[in-house]
Formats: structure tokens, C-alpha cells, sequence
């Protein structure tokens, strides 16, 4: 057997959980880091060691525990991609919280090493059940992080977050018990080859998409994410944008499309619609809001529309898009968050209107901040405009409507960002506290510089990040292709006209020059 | 190693040093590493483009970098290099070389100099990404970089509200243009399998019959697709409908409208046009669209041009009006007149920003014409460039003789091509064209007569006064060029001899070296350029070599219009330049009465058609009501409110036990979770 690499990434983090729970707050902090950055050169292994074009899964660890339930773990590209996107935000969550945090810091970095365990695992699991573990312990040390470290309203945002998420995890249970037992196998990639009757898959694809849509978040069920964003620390933002609003794209690709495919294509209208109010609805009421934290958070609701959008448009390029949305978006947003907490840790409001005139006394924020909201925007060049492009292009090869619509998101996108910048960046200085404010210091610029560098990466040099899910995404694509909803866009070949529009008959030559 | 390499590649590591340098060093270490950058691409881009007019040079495609492949879907970096490109590359590298220089003297005093050169070269390298591009997608990265430089520098003094307002409006105006541009890309692809230029433009004739589903409509596939990419090209080259960002850009530093809305990136969208000719020619319908469209932005641009007080507004609207010549010359078919006249408008309207900027400059930043006159023999050298332009633009010229300016060469051979295509469209164009032009003479000699003819008005400029009173050297004084303010609305009637006269004790001066040298430079263009290139752009097939649909029987056709179309121009610019004169000069109280007769029109021309106030309701209000209703109604009065609300209000009034399931949620989740495994396991077992 190799080397168990997944299982020490899940040991790492386990450990260093479990030793901040007994370390004063400064050897704590420490340990994080030092554990969380261990993971990132595990991850960096991780990623140089797979074999691109190999195995669809690889690295693969089993232990048979009881009754077909075992300790399985295994990766494919895609998971790799979203691991890899967990491991690098980690560190910079710590070093995020090294200043803000200064109560119960132990067990605070003692959630967020715990979280990273569980968010590694929900991408790395090959068993069913051990997946459900993940999945849903994931969101014990979220509700802790909002419910201990968060803001004045706190207790409202996480049981929200609490409400929201036990109805679709209580669904999602009932019908893994049924797939088990109608298959026979907790194993996932077996299952991503079961043929469930057409009429079954139809109660279990609704069962997933329970948990799956409010994870997303898809309009309607959004609302619990501006109040948990709003209330979480600036950490828990990042990881709850870049990594756990993830988890829900992630299912449907890892679940509902490749194990209920007849379903998915039978309730893929229904999922274009949704994005498609979501796009709009939640740009608009991002224009309009007065908090930071709450624009940003309905501006994620608006890209994950994108990447429902994407997936089920049956396609490569859709579903290639819809990952890198995930991608960029997991770094764009989050480093937002990170940026609103810069200035938060120096004036303690998100109100927009507290701000004003930054560029002038905090130049280096500025750029950073400009820079990731053109990402924000799309704009060629970063991160978020391959995965839009892409998913874009894959949605027009289903309906040319749901891309005119889809694609008015990146006008109302400038819109609420450009705004925004304006509000904090631009103008005067109107309020002398946040004119006395301090630029970035050196940790700030260690968080936003990586994430900065990785944008500009995955924007111009996208292949390092689609390459390692090519094979996979083709996979799902060939499973899935048979039943692709029909396209509006079919072209019918006519007879080519004789002339150029602007043809003229040649005849006498002109009497030279002009 | 290809020069293109070099050329592209130099403004963007300029600009990279510059900006991260920023305030660590001097600022003359920016200046002089963006500028010097500069000047070597245009040093490395003439070469280029003389071995294409002398048909030694080939084109070629030189690969940089893998960027997407995504199934079938699949775009690198690449720069492309023939005589379209070439063209392209003269008039950017030139102007952005000669208005860095420029900028050394016009942004002088400014503490922020390190930051708008780095804007200046992150935008010139984005501008020549766009030329060079060799698939759709890197044309798309060129066009949201440039409108990204565009933002950054109409922004650049951030902390006047309008010049955010103006900044915002351009790019999101802009973003409906590249709304309609990426369902092109996206279409294009679907049809066509590939999004490489060269491979579609092979293939769309090919496609001219065929039809397509869009919208659950069927239509002309290529009339479809060339109409979505020009929507494209209409946000970024203002043309009518969504050209309301280009006037307010004026915000920016002078240079700024010099380089990127005057000779550069506003010319993006007929670049787009001239580059896929071959789809465009066949679609009939988009190419009458273009026509028309561009026909009337260029009467539009030119009614309202007449009217407009602040100078660099007056240029402003000449350039969208030049535009809309270009945009129907492409439309009748003549790419390579369009692309004259795009080379040609480059130096002369670049050479009329500058010379405002130095007249502004001179006048202490008063933009306003009514504050103007009698500056002709202050600034004389100034005069002279203002002038070369203005003969430029107006297109004085002789057809017998042979002899003219740049501006007679290129835009007499649109109306000509206009009137030779003879459709009904194309003779809508051409008359437009023939008013426009009255228009443009008359719009120019006013800015002429007004500035540097005349009586001095200057007394009651507030700037004048701030300068007399305060001097030049007083510390609130210290960035005055952000001072620079577009548009006083606040009188609407116009000079009189009595009126505001005098000089107010105050002596323009003139401006330094760095500014006269790019005037010079440019002046020389705006008089030669025209004579020098016209047989290669107009009439010469091979100069084209392929990069551009050229229609050889309409260009003889244009050739032999008869001689009273061939001085239709002449005419009309004479007749312009006769009423200026006579109105400015002569009898200065025509303008008022003429204002009082037909206060109607001269409101609604005033008010540039009322197009920012039908927008502003249209649109900008409606979606921040939408915004607050969705919010207020939707989101917290009816999914929060019968949602986890209303779960919660249950709950409460529910059992005991419910309650102690609300205050110990985080537990019962756990045992909820542990339940539904422990049952798991249990089904499975037994």
C-alpha cells in the first residue's frame, strides 16, 4: 500500500485540533499555523504527485470497518482541486485571526483545525456514510465559530444556519439508506456507475437537492448566508465562502448528476430557472445594500447561480466553468472577506458609509481591493472570467435565453462592486477615523498577496487547474451526455448566398486616383 | 525573438515597475521607464508597419503562452501580426508614446504622476493584446483591459465625485456592449466550433445561408452573430444608444482623453468590424445595422457638438461622430477607408485634446469656451497646432489639385464610398455624412473663433480668479490639474462683447517643451498623414493583403462618383466655416438670438437628446427600487418571514420540549446526525 498521504492530511490538522484545546492563546496560534501550513506542503505533494491522465482515483486508502461501511478515502481531480483550494486558505484564515481573535483563541483555532479535517474529508471520501460524517460535522464547528466568535446578533445567524441545513441533511440521510440498501455497496464510485430505476432516482435526486441547494446557497434558500456571513469572523467568512458554500457544487457533481442523470436532466429546467431569478434577484438586492458583508454574501449567492447554471447544462464547458466559478470564486471572495476584516479590524463597522476616501491614506489595501473586485467582475485575466466564460458557453449550447439572462449578471456585477469600491475607495475623506486608518501591514499583505498571485495564476494559466479534472469532468460528461436536454440553439445549414453583402458587379476602372 | 514580443510585452513590465515603485522613488523613475518603453515599441512598430506599405512583410502569428482548453473549446495566447494589426500598432505605440511625453509637462504638479503613467502603459498594452489578438476570447481580454485603463484613469482624480460617477458609468455602460460581444463569442463558437478569427472568417461565407434558433426565434445565423459582436463594438466606440459614457469621460486628465478616447480605444469596435470583415460581408442585415447605426451617431454626435460649451465636450462629440463615419464606412463595405480614417482621425483628434489640454493648461484649467478668446497670439504655437488639427478634421482639401489634409483624405472617401454603394442605406449614410460634415466645420472653427479669435472673456473664470488672487504657488494650489472640472452648466446663454470681458489681470502662458513636442509631431500627421497613406489604404489590394475584406469594384466605383459629390465635402466645409465666422466673428449676437428662436431644439440639442435623463429612469432607478423591494418584500417579508421566522415562532408556541430543542440546537443536531447513522447502520446490518 503508498503512502497514506490523505489520512495524514486528516491526522495533521486532528492533532494540531486536539493540542490547541490544552495551549495558552500565543503556542496555539502557532500550532495552527504551523499545522495548517504543513497540510499546504502536503496538499502541494499532493497535487505534484498526481498522475494526470491516470486512474480516475487515486491515492487511494481502504479499511473495511463493519457491514460494508469502511474507511475509504480516494481522490480524483476534481476533489484534488477542491482540497487543494481548502489548504490554501487555511493558513491565511489563521493568520486572519491572529490579532481579531482574543478570547477562547485555543479552542477557536481548535475549531478551525477540526473544520479542516472535516472539509478534507468531505472531498477525499469514498464511503458513502463517511461522507455523511463529513458533511454534516462539518457544520458543528462553523455553528460554533458564528456562535462563540461572531457578532451581536450571532445566535439569530447560526439558527438560521442550523434551520436551513437540518431539513436537507435529514432528507439527504433518509435517501442514502435507501440507495444502500437498494445497491448493496456504500462505495461512491461504485455508486456513480449504479443505474437507479429512473422512477427512484426522481425522490432521490429531490433528496439532495435539499441539502445540496441550501449548501449552494440557490435562490430561495439563501437567505441564511448574509446573516452567517455578516455575524461570522472575518475567518470564518473566508472559509464559509471559499470553501463550505463548495460543498453543494460539489455534491451535484459527485452525486446527483453522475448517479441520478435522468433525474438531473428531468430537473434541469427547474435548476436554470432558479439561477436565473438568482442572478438577477440577488444582484439587485446586492446593489443595494449598506453593509459589506452583506453585499459580498449576495454577490456569492449571484456566482453560484453561475455554477448551478453550468452543471446542468450537460456539457464539458459548462461543467468545466462551474469549477473554476468554485475555484475563483472560493479565492475572490474570500480574499473580499479578508479585505473587509482588514478595515473592520481597524474601525469595527461594515457599514459602507463609515468608509471613504481609502486609496488615499491606504494605497496598497486599495490595489489588493481593486484587484479582486475586477475578479469579482470577471474580468479576463483573473480567475472568475475563465470559470464564467466557460460555464457561459456551455449554458448557450442549451438555451440562448438562459445565457442572455445569465449573462446580465456581469452587467448589475460591475455595478454593485464598482459601487461599492467607490463607496470605500474613492471620494473624499469624510470620515476622519477611517482617514487616520494604518495601510496593510505585513501579515495583512502575506494573507491578500498569495490569494492575489493565485488569481492572476488561474486567469491567465488555467490549464495547471483544469488538466487535473479533465479526465474526470470528460467522464461525468460521457455518463451524463445521453440525456442532455435539448438545445434551442440547433443550427440549420442553407444554401450559402452567391455574393458578399456588399458585392458589386466589377466594371470600368475609375479614373485613377482619388 | 519577434519584435511583436517586445513591442506588446515592454508597456506591461513599465507599467508593473512603475506602479509597484509608485512613491518609493522619485517619480521621474516611473516617467522616464514607462515613456522610454514606449518610445522603443514605437520605434520597433513603424518598421513593422512600413514593410506591410512596402509589401516585404508577412503576416505571422507568433504563439505565447497555452490559455483554455476546455473540451472542444480550446484558445491560446497569441500575437497576430499583419497589415490590419500593423496599422493598429503605428497609431497606438505613436499617440501613447507622444501623450506619455505630453504628460510629463501637463501632470507636472500632480503628487500622483508614478500611478497615471503605470495606468498610461498597464493601458497601451492592453490596447495592443486587442490588435494583436488572434482568437475572440484574447480580443475580449484586450477589450476589458482597456476598458479596466479606461475606469482607472476617467477615475483618476478619485476624489472628485464626478469623476467616480464618470468612471462607473463608462465601465458598466461599456458592460452592456460586452454583454451582447460575449453572446456573440458564445454563438460564434456554437456555430462555428472554434472561436480562432482566421478559421471562422474561412468558414462564414460558407454559413451566409444558413439559420439559427436565438431567443426561441429562428434567424440568419451570421446576421445574428455580427449583430451581438457589434453591440459590443458599440459600447466601447459610442456609438448611438450607448454612447452617453464617452462625453463624462472627459473627467479624466486630458491626455487620457487624447490617448484612450480619441486615438485608441474608442476605435476598438470599427478595428472589430475591419478584423472580422469577411463574417460581417456575410451578413447583409448586421452590415445594414452598422450603416445605420453609424450614420446616425454621426449626425447625433455632430447636433450636439454644435452646442456644448466645455472644450473638451466639443472634441468629445466630434470624436463620436468621426466614429460613426467609420462605422458606415465599414458598413457599405469600405473596411480599408474605415481604417484610413481611423489612422487619420488618430492624429488629428489626438493633436485636438492635446491642444485643448494645452489651452486648458494655459487658461489655469478653465474648460469653459465662454471664458476663452483672444488667445491667438498668447499661446501661439498652440494656435498653430489647434489649427493644423482644425484643418484636419474639417478636411480642407482640393480633389484637382490633389493637395489636403489628412481629415480630406479619409472622410471625403467615406462619403464617396457611401454615395458609390448606392443603396438606400447607403445614400442615408452619405447624406448624413454630407450634413455631418457641415456640422463638423461649423463645431470646429466655433471652438476656433471662440479660443483664440475674439475679445479676452477671461475675467470672471473662477479658475482665472483663483490664479490672479492666489498665484501659482500658494500650497492649497498644489494639484491643480485636479482641478480640471467638465462642464459649468450653469449659463446657457452665450458671449456677447459686453459680456464677462477683459482679461482679469491674468497672462496665459504658454506650455513647456514636452507638451509643444508632441503637438509638433502631431501636427505634422494631421497635415501629411493623409497625402502620404492614401494609396496604400484606399486603393491598394495588396497592401491589405488579406487582413480585411477588400472590395475591389467599390473602389472604383467610389473613384468615379461624379465631381459634385467628389466636392460635396469641400463645399459643406466652407459653407461651416462661413457661418462660424460669421456668427462668432462677425456678429457675435447671432448665436443668442439664434438660441432664442429655437429655444426648443437648442435644449434638447443642449441636453444631448435627453438620453442620460431617459437612462437614468429607464434603468438606474428602476434597479435600486427592484433592489429594495426584492430585499424589504422578498427576502426578509416573505422567505425569512414563513421561513426559519416562521419555524421559529412555531416552535415557540409550541411544546416544552420543542423549546428546549431551539436553545440547545448545536446538541440536538449532533444526536440528530448520530440518530440518523446509528439507524443507518442498523438498516444495513439487519
Amino acid at each position: 500500500m503508498e503512502f497514506p498521504i490523505l489520512s495524514l492530511m486528516l491526522a495533521v490538522p486532528l492533532i494540531g485540533a486536539i493540542a490547541c484545546l490544552f495551549l495558552p492563546a500565543g503556542t496555539a496560534r502557532m500550532v495552527a499555523l504551523v499545522a495548517t501550513l504543513i497540510n499546504l506542503l502536503l496538499g502541494a505533494w499532493l497535487w505534484v504527485d498526481y498522475d494526470i491522465g491516470g486512474a480516475q482515483w487515486q491515492f487511494v486508502e481502504r479499511a473495511e470497518i463493519f457491514a460494508g461501511f469502511s474507511y475509504a478515502l480516494g481522490i480524483d481531480g476534481i476533489a484534488l482541486m477542491l482540497i487543494m483550494l481548502s489548504v490554501f486558505l487555511m493558513p491565511i484564515c489563521i493568520l486572519a485571526s491572529w490579532e481579531g481573535i482574543k478570547k477562547r483563541v485555543g479552542e477557536y483555532m481548535s475549531a478551525f483545525l477540526l473544520m479542516e479535517v472535516l472539509m478534507i474529508g468531505v472531498f477525499a471520501s469514498q464511503d458513502l456514510f463517511l461522507f455523511y460524517i463529513f458533511f454534516e460535522a462539518g457544520l458543528i464547528p462553523m455553528f460554533l465559530i458564528i456562535g462563540v466568535w461572531g457578532g451581536d446578533n450571532r445566535i439569530y445567524a447560526s439558527y438560521k444556519f442550523f434551520l436551513y441545513t437540518l431539513l436537507g441533511s435529514v432528507l439527504m440521510l433518509i435517501a442514502m439508506l435507501w440507495m444502500v440498501n437498494e445497491a448493496g455497496t456504500t462505495d461512491i464510485p461504485t455508486l456513480m456507475q449504479f443505474e437507479f430505476s429512473s422512477n427512484a432516482q426522481t425522490w432521490l435526486w429531490l433528496a439532495f437537492f435539499a441539502s445540496f441547494a441550501v449548501k449552494m446557497p440557490m435562490w430561495p434558500v439563501h437567505t441564511w448566508l448574509p446573516d452567517a456571513h455578516v455575524q461570522a469572523p472575518t475567518a470564518g467568512s473566508v472559509i464559509l465562502a471559499g470553501v463550505l458554500l463548495k460543498l453543494g457544487g460539489y455534491g451535484f457533481i459527485r452525486f446527483s448528476l453522475p448517479m441520478f442523470p435522468d433525474a438531473s436532466a428531468q430537473f434541469a429546467w427547474f435548476v436554470l430557472a432558479l439561477s436565473m431569478v438568482a442572478v438577477i434577484y440577488t444582484s439587485l438586492v446586492a446593489l443595494v445594500q449598506a453593509d459589506m458583508k452583506k453585499l459580498i454574501a449576495y454577490s456569492s449567492v449571484a456566482h453560484m447561480a453561475i455554477v448551478t447554471a453550468g452543471l446542468f447544462a450537460f456539457n464539458v464547458q459548462g461543467i468545466e466553468g462551474a469549477m473554476m466559478v468554485m475555484l475563483g470564486h472560493g479565492l475572490v471572495s474570500g480574499a473580499l472577506f479578508l479585505c473587509v476584516g482588514v478595515i473592520y479590524d481597524r474601525l469595527h463597522t461594515r457599514e459602507i458609509a463609515r468608509y471613504g476616501g481609502l486609496s488615499t491614506n491606504m494605497p496598497r489595501y486599495a490595489v489588493f481591493f481593486l484587484l479582486f473586485t475586477m475578479a469579482s467582475i470577471g474580468l479576463p485575466g483573473t480567475s472568475n472570467f475563465i470559470g464564467e466564460f466557460l460555464a457561459l458557453a456551455g449554458v448557450y449550447e442549451v438555451s440562448t435565453a438562459v445565457t442572455l439572462v445569465l449573462t446580465t449578471g456581469i452587467i448589475l456585477g460591475a455595478a454593485y462592486m464598482l459601487y461599492l469600491y467607490r463607496r470605500v475607495a474613492f471620494g473624499t475623506q469624510v470620515n476622519e477615523d477611517a482617514a487616520r486608518m494604518s495601510d496593510i501591514n505585513v501579515r495583512e499583505w502575506a494573507m491578500l498577496a498569495p490569494i492575489a498571485a493565485a488569481v492572476l495564476w488561474m486567469g491567465v494559466y488555467p490549464e495547471s487547474f483544469l488538466a487535473p479534472m479533465r479526465q474526470d469532468i470528460s467522464a461525468l460528461e460521457a455518463r451524463i451526455a445521453r440525456v442532455a436536454p435539448d438545445f434551442d440553439s440547433d443550427l440549420t445549414i442553407g444554401e450559402p448566398r452567391e455574393h458578399a453583402a456588399n458585392y458589386m458587379a466589377g466594371e470600368a476602372n475609375g479614373e485613377g486616383a482619388h | 525573438m519577434h519584435p511583436i514580443i517586445a513591442i506588446v510585452f515592454l508597456p506591461l513590465i513599465a507599467a508593473i515597475v512603475a506602479g509597484l515603485a509608485n512613491k518609493a522613488v522619485p517619480s521621474v523613475f516611473a516617467k522616464a521607464i514607462t515613456t522610454g518603453a514606449l518610445f522603443i515599441s514605437c520605434a520597433l512598430s513603424w518598421p513593422i508597419f512600413l514593410g506591410f506599405v512596402g509589401g516585404t512583410a508577412e503576416t505571422s502569428v507568433i504563439p505565447v503562452l497555452q490559455w483554455v482548453q476546455s473540451g472542444s473549446l480550446d484558445f491560446d495566447w497569441a500575437l497576430r501580426v499583419d497589415t490590419l494589426t500593423a496599422v493598429m500598432l503605428v497609431v497606438i505605440t505613436t499617440v501613447s508614446a507622444l501623450v506619455h511625453l505630453y504628460s510629463w509637462g501637463y501632470m507636472d504638479e500632480d503628487p500622483d504622476q508614478p500611478r497615471f503613467f503605470a495606468y498610461l502603459s498597464l493601458f497601451t498594452f492592453a490596447m495592443l493584446m486587442l490588435v494583436t489578438a488572434d482568437n475572440l476570447v484574447q480580443m475580449f481580454f484586450g477589450w476589458e483591459g482597456v476598458g479596466l485603463a479606461s475606469y482607472l484613469l476617467i477615475g483618476f482624480w478619485f476624489k472628485k465625485p464626478s469623476a467616480n460617477a464618470a468612471a462607473i458609468k463608462a465601465f458598466v455602460v461599456n458592460r452592456v456592449g460586452d454583454l451582447g460581444f460575449m453572446l456573440g463569442i458564445f454563438g460564434t463558437f456554437w456555430v462555428f466550433g472554434t472561436v480562432s478569427i482566421p478559421e471562422i472568417l474561412e468558414a462564414a461565407p460558407s454559413m451566409s445561408g444558413s439559420s439559427i434558433g436565438f431567443l426561441g426565434m429562428r434567424v440568419q445565423t451570421m446576421d445574428v452573430l455580427c449583430i451581438l459582436l457589434f453591440i459590443g463594438a458599440m459600447g466601447k466606440s459610442a456609438q448611438l444608444g450607448l454612447h452617453t459614457w464617452l462625453p463624462d469621460a472627459m473627467e479624466g486628465p486630458t491626455p487620457v482623453s487624447a490617448l484612450i478616447h480619441a486615438a485608441t480605444m474608442v476605435t476598438a469596435g470599427v478595428f472589430m468590424v475591419c478584423r472580422l470583415s469577411p463574417m460581417f460581408e456575410a451578413a447583409p442585415v448586421a452590415l445594414g445595422v452598422v450603416t445605420f447605426i453609424g450614420a446616425a451617431t454621426c449626425i447625433f454626435a455632430a447636433t450636439v457638438g454644435t452646442t456644448q460649451w466645455d472644450i473638451k465636450r466639443v472634441i468629445a462629440y466630434s470624436t463620436c461622430s468621426q466614429l460613426g463615419y467609420m462605422f458606415f464606412a465599414a458598413g457599405v463595405g469600405a473596411y480599408g477607408a474605415a481604417m484610413f480614417h481611423l489612422f487619420t482621425h488618430a492624429f488629428f483628434k489626438a493633436l485636438l485634446f492635446l491642444g485643448a489640454g494645452s489651452v486648458i493648461h494655459a487658461m489655469h484649467h478653465e474648460q469653459d469656451m465662454r471664458y476663452y478668446g483672444a488667445l491667438r497670439k498668447e499661446i501661439p504655437l498652440t494656435f498653430w497646432a489647434m489649427l493644423a488639427g482644425t484643418l484636419a478634421i474639417t478636411g480642407v482639401g482640393v480633389y484637382h489639385l490633389g493637395l489636403g489634409f489628412a481629415g480630406f483624405w479619409s472622410k471625403d472617401a467615406i462619403i464617396e464610398v457611401a454615395f458609390a454603394r448606392g443603396t438606400e442605406l447607403g445614400m442615408f449614410a452619405f447624406w448624413m455624412g454630407v450634413f455631418a460634415a457641415l456640422l463638423t466645420s461649423f463645431y470646429s472653427w466655433r471652438l476656433m473663433f471662440l479660443t483664440f479669435w475674439g475679445k479676452p472673456r477671461w475675467a470672471d473664470s473662477e479658475h482665472i480668479q483663483h490664479a490672479v488672487h492666489h498665484g501659482h504657488d500658494e500650497p492649497e494650489d498644489h494639484n491643480p490639474a485636479a482641478q480640471e472640472d467638465a462642464g459649468h452648466d450653469v449659463r446657457h446663454d452665450v458671449p456677447s462683447p459686453n459680456y464677462n470681458a477683459g482679461t482679469g489681470g491674468y497672462h496665459p502662458h504658454e506650455s513647456p517643451l514636452t507638451m509643444l513636442i508632441p503637438l509638433g509631431l502631431l501636427s505634422i500627421g494631421a497635415v501629411l498623414a493623409g497625402q502620404f497613406f492614401a494609396p496604400a489604404f484606399l486603393d491598394s489590394a495588396a497592401f491589405w493583403n488579406g487582413s480585411i475584406f477588400y472590395n475591389e469594384p467599390l473602389i472604383h466605383a467610389m473613384h468615379a462618383v461624379p465631381y459634385l459629390v467628389k466636392y460635396a465635402a469641400f463645399i459643406v466645409m466652407l459653407l461651416g466655416l462661413a457661418i462660424a465666422w460669421f456668427a462668432y466673428i462677425k456678429n457675435t449676437s447671432i448665436p443668442g438670438k439664434a438660441v432664442e428662436q429655437l429655444g426648443p431644439v437648442y435644449r434638447f440639442l443642449y441636453s444631448k437628446w435627453y438620453f442620460d435623463e431617459l437612462y437614468h429612469y429607464l434603468f438606474v432607478v428602476p434597479a435600486f427600487w427592484l433592489g429594495r423591494q426584492f430585499w424589504k418584500l422578498g427576502d426578509i417579508g416573505t422567505i425569512d418571514r414563513f421561513g426559519p421566522n416562521g419555524v421559529a415562532w412555531i416552535v415557540e408556541k409550541g411544546s416544552v420540549g420543542a423549546r428546549k430543542f431551539q436553545t440547545g440546537y448545536l446538541y440536538s443536531y449532533a444526536l440528530v446526525m448520530l440518530l440518523g447513522l446509528v439507524a443507518a447502520i442498523t438498516w444495513v446490518l439487519f
